[in-house]
């Protein structure tokens, strides 16, 4: 399983990963962590004529922390997330996910912007950006920059908005300011490390008397794309959520999205972990639980 | 031989072999380098049956570094098939398909070149025109009159077919108060090495010999690739001393070895073949078992089980090696640790437009003991009685053995009862009921699951000459040479490649037991295929019985002599002398010795001294025949494997009703394969075999879709137990030794891979048990298991609708 | 078919290697094939079963997932980097051999770089603990438990219950 050959090209920052891009996007692409690429590569289902090397552009790694968000470079390494405190408290959605993506020696190399861009449905990053509405720069030596927002981002499988000579520069997570914030991740897969036959996720903000203040929840797994729930979720605001209404919710959630098929969980099957696990998060992040 | 005190046998003690793996120095097929040497990558079927209309190849050839592109067409000109194991001369096998393609993944073309890399951009540039035909995946469907012909000319899509009837069935049957009838399936996985096959082949155009090193575990392997290509035994070498990385049986690369040595030979340079992992999934016909057993158990009220009929169909994919035999050599254990008194047994061996199978672990072993395994349970949940309670009453005892089972084979000695009891102690069991119910107390489903099987050892090809009459071999040797050189050291010699075995740490142990010298100081090498004594292969859990038995039989020779050469020296006779740690002293009077060095230089150096007529130095081979070997079948009776492990396992699950996930939380296995020579070795295999039972039972399959595309062709869909998955596992040692054996010893190769799955099921269904569901197909994963509560409860719902 | 080699240094075991590599050449590749170092092993060429293992800048990661044009610069230990001197082992190999961690040794250089990577970051860890370090790391001989006893025994906790003997 060797890869086609392919030209390498090392940005050494990122307006020369732009112009690299520019000139060989059409046939290229950018590798940084390479974690899904080069298997993809290896199994010659990805052949780029050129990799633009942008692992070494310091500008991808940098991170700035506010009081509403954080901008994180997109080469971010999922290491680097996992063993990070503060952001660990700032981004608990985040902190929740990174414990189900892959292995030590594949977040030791693979990126968050990488994770995002490779959007498979069944991938927790992607899912916790979607459920955040986190917003995203696309970079291009020809168009300048554009934000925007998850909801807007994921496609398809493995498709997203990033253009074809687009760099995915920097993600914005949102904070949520306040105490309260509870927040849970549950998944369903074959093995540890695994992808998720079906995910869910909720980051939600419940005050003193278990009321909730603000909800966000979504589903991974179950559709071309992680799918989040912002209406639906709006409803659970003003309320206690208790197993009824997080049951409620679930099946309402299910309802709206098309699981594939596949030799390990059909969609009937991954339909109904949804439900399960969603209902289930829902209820325990509603009790104030996690944390 | 229970109450021999060994010296060195029976102790911890650190593998040899690990030495050199811990600081990265093994010698594994892929580490062969040799100065010019080329590479192959393949081109396969995309298609499960059709047949090949166009090759074009120039294009491939035209690229820079491209040697050659070999098709079917060739090789099948230029080289002897493989036939099968059973009588099926028309089920030819090739290692490249010419004319037409019998599964999706069949190696069609072979390219050469500079590079592997450069290989597979070749193997890209070929075009292939095929005429896609009618296929058939499914076995009994490959049954049928209608179904389209695997191998046309042998007639049918059944390659095997036989019925054995031992004892009474028909009378047992009738006079038995209950039957109970059932079927299940074993999904066709296999043990999946992390080492893929490799094999280099090198040709001398002066010597005219073809030089072989593969990662390969397989009976007869020089032999049959020599007579493939048409080349007499004595122009092969295979080396022996490459490093296999795992095989537990499916590493039988005939076809690739075949393959590269024709190209070696044909382009007179040395070529290698390393499947990649999708070569190796799809084509490279390492698959397992995929058996249906449909099965009907009499028994008596009071859970007497009298007597059983099985039939097993075995989908064994598009072409035949080894695996029809599969079905064969669990006759030798077909009732289990059971009493059962007769038998009907009928073999289906059937092909389909799917990957060929080949030999796994156990050879058919473990799924025959979940398949009887289901049945006590289902006996035992029938009568309302005790699992455990049910299997002693028809456990054979400890003082019946030898004991004969119905199809011909004596157990050599066991006591089953106490293994179990020993198992149930350890776990403890009234403490796993005690946490079942409490798992289930908090909403979970809970199960204990509990198996006792049979371990069949010693490696027999009896079942060849069982299942196919005109296959008449009876011998299955396995040799051993030892030499003490002049400096007084020892090296051992053994004809056989290692996948993790131990074998050099077993037969250092075993000669430094009868040499009473240092196990540590004793070398063993591996042989070639030309300088070696013949070997069979770590097959069948025999080499612990075969190599161990050869090793002690030479290390005993050349003591004998050593004895003989110093009562020769010390004029007194042997029965007066003592043979202490090397050195022979006068029993009496141990002041008059000789010592090992003087007797060693004696024997290289000082003729004079030597007996008369005596051979001078110190070498000594042993080669011999499986104890119990050697006979043909009478009526369909034979003795399968000479020595019998047996283990039995106790297991707590629990299973999220809502998902349908387990979770194992206590795991135990109670063992006993006799006298161990390395105990660390059997315990390691014992925890591996465990692990490649919690694999097949829970999450491994070679799936297939209609179109006979294999779904699970890479690690991402088939999927292996990591250490999250596999449990802690506590082993309790019970040991009756064989008395056929040296040191009492018995094989335990396939341990906790032969009972493992069996008892998996039996907790997963003791979980589904209250909520009246079961399943009786591997693997149990969370999708089966939730579908099976699904489909009971919803039964149940019909029923509340009639009620 | 343009594939203009590259000249990479990669410090191995503490050596820096100056090589012209072809940029498809993964890192695993390179170590095997371009400086003879055979102890790192290839499983599956995809990223999964974790038998290429390998320290880069003294983290675990899976060399068949990497180009070696990547690692320029970088600094790679592989198996035989681990012994602190030719003729002794470290205390996780010796420890591997004490506990009987391996049979055909396939997956073993793997382990043994995930294992060193633990216990450089936590001297102590719990079954747990070890257990979520090698997860990326696949082995079809052991069933792991040798491995897990393996590591305990090298740090010096206390070890789940071996086999009884009591025949």
């Amino acid at each position: 399983m060797k890869a086609a050959p392919f030209d390498y090209l090392l940005a050494d920052g990122i307006e020369h990963a732009l112009d690299l891009l520019a000139e060989h996007g059409m046939d290229g692409k950018l590798i940084a962590g390479g974690q899904s690429l080069v298997p993809m590569m290896a199994m010659r289902l990805a052949r780029p004529a050129v990799l633009v090397d942008i692992n070494r552009v310091a500008a991808l790694k940098t991170l700035r922390t506010g009081a509403e968000s954080i901008i994180m470079g997109a080469a971010t390494r999922q290491c680097d997330v996992e063993h990070n405190l503060e952001l660990q408290q700032a981004l608990p959605l985040v902190r929740d996910a990174l414990k189900w993506v892959g292995h030590i020696q594949t977040r030791n190399r693979g990126t968050v912007g990488g994770s995002l861009v490779h959007a498979d449905p069944s991938a927790e990053l992607p899912l916790a950006a979607a459920v955040l509405d986190a917003k995203v720069r696309l970079s291009s030596k020809a168009d300048g920059e554009r934000r925007i927002a998850a909801s807007e981002f994921f496609f398809g499988p493995m498709a997203t908005a990033v253009g074809d000579t687009e760099c995915l520069t920097e993600i914005e997570w949102p904070i949520w300011p306040g105490s309260g914030v509870v927040t849970a991740f549950e998944e369903v897969a074959m093995r540890h490390g695994d992808f998720a036959m079906a995910s869910a996720a909720c980051q939600l903000q419940i005050d003193a008397d278990g009321v909730c203040r603000r909800a966000a929840f979504g589903l991974g797994g179950v559709d071309g794309i992680p799918r989040a729930f912002p209406e639906l979720a709006a409803q659970l605001i003003g309320q206690r959520i208790d197993a009824d209404l997080a049951k409620e919710m679930a099946h309402a959630a299910a309802s709206q999205v098309d699981p594939g098929s596949d030799m390990h969980a059909d969609a009937d099957y991954r339909r109904h972990l949804a439900t399960v696990l969603l209902s289930r998060i829902l209820e325990q992040a509603g009790q104030g639980a996690v944390h | 031989m229970a109450d021999q005190k060994f010296k060195y046998i029976g102790r911890h003690r650190r593998a040899v072999e690990h030495r050199r793996f811990v600081i990265g120095r093994g010698r594994y097929a892929a580490d062969i380098q040799l100065p010019g040497i080329l590479h192959v990558a393949i081109v396969a079927s995309p298609y499960a049956s059709a047949r090949i209309l166009s090759i074009d190849s120039a294009e491939a050839l035209a690229l820079p570094g491209v040697h050659y592109v070999l098709t079917g067409e060739e090789l099948q000109a230029n080289i002897d098939p493989v036939l099968p194991g059973v009588d099926a001369p028309k089920v030819a096998r090739y290692p490249l398909a010419h004319g037409v393609v019998r599964y999706a993944g069949e190696w069609v073309v072979a390219v050469v070149a500079e590079s592997r890399a450069i290989a597979e951009d070749a193997s890209e540039l070929i075009q292939i025109e095929y005429e896609a035909t009618p296929h058939v995946v499914d076995p009994e469907a490959g049954m049928a009159d209608s179904a389209p012909r695997i191998h046309p000319q042998h007639g049918s899509n059944v390659i095997l077919r036989k019925k054995f009837v031992w004892g009474g069935v028909e009378q047992d049957f009738a006079e038995a108060q209950h039957k109970l009838s059932y079927r299940v399936h074993w999904a066709r996985s296999a043990t999946v090495p992390i080492e893929t096959f490799g094999v280099t082949c090198s040709w001398n155009d002066a010597t005219q010999i073809l030089d072989v090193w593969a990662s390969i575990q397989m009976p007869k392997y020089p032999d049959q690739m020599a007579k493939s290509l048409r080349l007499p035994g004595n122009n092969l070498r295979v080396h022996y001393d490459v490093d296999v990385g795992g095989s537990y049986g499916v590493k039988r690369g005939l076809k690739h070895s075949i393959l590269v040595g024709y190209l070696a030979r044909k382009l007179g340079k040395p070529v290698r073949f390393l499947e990649d992992r999708l070569e190796n999934m799809r084509g490279g016909d390492m698959q397992g078992p995929d058996r249906i057993f449909d099965v009907t158990l009499a028994f008596d009220g009071n859970g007497i089980v009298r007597s059983m009929r099985m039939r097993a169909i075995d989908d064994i994919g598009a072409y035949s090696g080894r695996s029809p035999l599969q079905l064969g050599k669990p006759i030798g254990a077909i009732v289990g640790p059971y009493r059962i008194q007769s038998v009907e047994y009928e073999a289906v061996s059937v092909m389909t437009n799917k990957t060929p199978q080949e030999a796994v672990r156990g050879f058919g072993q473990a799924p025959t003991n979940y398949a009887i395994e289901s049945g006590i349970d289902k006996v035992a949940r029938y009568l309302g009685m005790d699992r455990v309670e049910l299997r002693l009453r028809n456990l054979i005892g400890k003082d019946e053995f030898p004991y004969l089972i119905p199809s011909g084979t004596h157990y050599d000695s066991g006591d089953y009862a106490t293994v179990l009891g020993k198992a149930l102690d350890a776990a403890p069991f009234d403490s796993l009921v005690q946490q079942r119910d409490a798992l289930r107390a908090q909403g979970l489903l809970a199960g204990i699951g509990i198996s006792t099987c049979l371990e069949p050892s010693g490696g027999n090809s009896s079942f060849e000459p069982l299942l196919n009459p005109k296959n008449q071999t009876t011998t299955w040797m396995d040799s051993c040479l030892v030499r003490i050189d002049l400096s007084g050291a020892v090296t051992a010699l053994i004809g056989t490649s290692t996948s993790g075995q131990a074998h050099e740490t077993l037969v250092s142990t075993v000669v430094g037991e009868v040499l009473e010298r240092e196990p540590d100081s004793i070398r063993v090498l591996h042989a070639d295929s030309l300088n070696a004594l013949p070997s069979n292969s770590p097959v069948g859990s025999r080499m612990a019985i075969m190599l161990g038995g050869a090793a002690a039989g030479a290390a005993k020779k050349l003591r004998t002599k050593l004895m003989r050469i110093a009562a020769h020296n010390l004029q007194a006779p042997e029965a007066e002398l003592s043979y202490a740690d090397g050195d022979v002293v006068v029993t009496a009077a141990p002041e008059r010795r000789i010592s090992w060095d003087a007797l060693v230089e004696i024997s290289h150096r000082y003729y004079h001294k030597l007996p008369e007529g005596m051979e001078p130095g110190l070498q000594e081979k042993f080669v011999w025949e499986v104890p119990t070997g050697g006979k043909l079948p009478v009526d369909d009776r034979v003795q399968m494997y000479p020595c019998h492990s047996f283990e039995a396992h106790v297991i707590l699950v629990s299973i999220d009703p809502q998902t349908g996930k387990t979770s194992i939380h206590r795991y135990v296995c109670g063992h006993d394969c006799g006298v161990k020579i390395s105990p660390d070795v059997v315990h390691g295999m014992t925890y591996g075999g465990i692990a490649h039972g919690l694999g097949a039972a829970l999450m491994e399959k070679f799936a297939f879709n209609e179109d006979g595309q294999l779904l699970s062709g890479t690690f991402m869909d088939y999927l292996l137990p990591s250490s999250k998955e596999v449990p802690s596992v506590t082993i309790v040692d019970h040991c009756t030794p064989s008395p056929l054996t040296e040191f009492g010893q018995k094989g335990s190769g396939e341990s906790g891979y032969l009972g493992g799955p069996a008892a998996i099921a039996s907790a997963i269904n003791d979980a589904l048990a209250p909520c009246k569901a079961s399943i009786d197909a591997l693997p149990m994963t969370p999708q089966a298991v939730w579908r099976a509560l699904q489909q009971a409860n919803s039964n149940q719902q019909g029923e509340k609708q009639y009620a | 078919m343009s594939n203009n080699l590259v000249q990479v240094e990669i410090k191995v075991n503490g050596v820096i290697q100056p090589r012209l590599v072809e940029p498809r050449t993964t890192l695993v590749d390179f170590l095997r094939d371009h400086l003879a170092l055979t102890g790192t092993h290839i499983g599956c060429e995809h990223g999964v079963c974790g038998a290429c293992s390998v320290l880069l800048n003294g983290d675990p990661v899976r060399s068949c997932c990497m180009f070696a044009v990547q690692a320029n610069g970088m600094s790679v230990t592989t198996v035989e980097g681990l012994a602190p001197e030719r003729g002794s082992l470290s205390k996780i190999q010796d420890a591997f051999c004490e506990k009987h961690a391996m049979q055909c040794g396939y997956c073993t250089p793997g382990m043994l770089i995930a294992c060193h990577a633990l216990v450089d970051k936590n001297p102590h860890p719990d079954e747990a603990e070890i257990r979520e370090a090698i997860s990326g790391n696949l082995c079809r001989c052991t069933g792991y438990q040798q491995i897990v006893n393996a590591v305990k025994h090298a740090t010096e906790r206390e070890e789940i219950e071996e086999g009884a003997s009591h025949g």
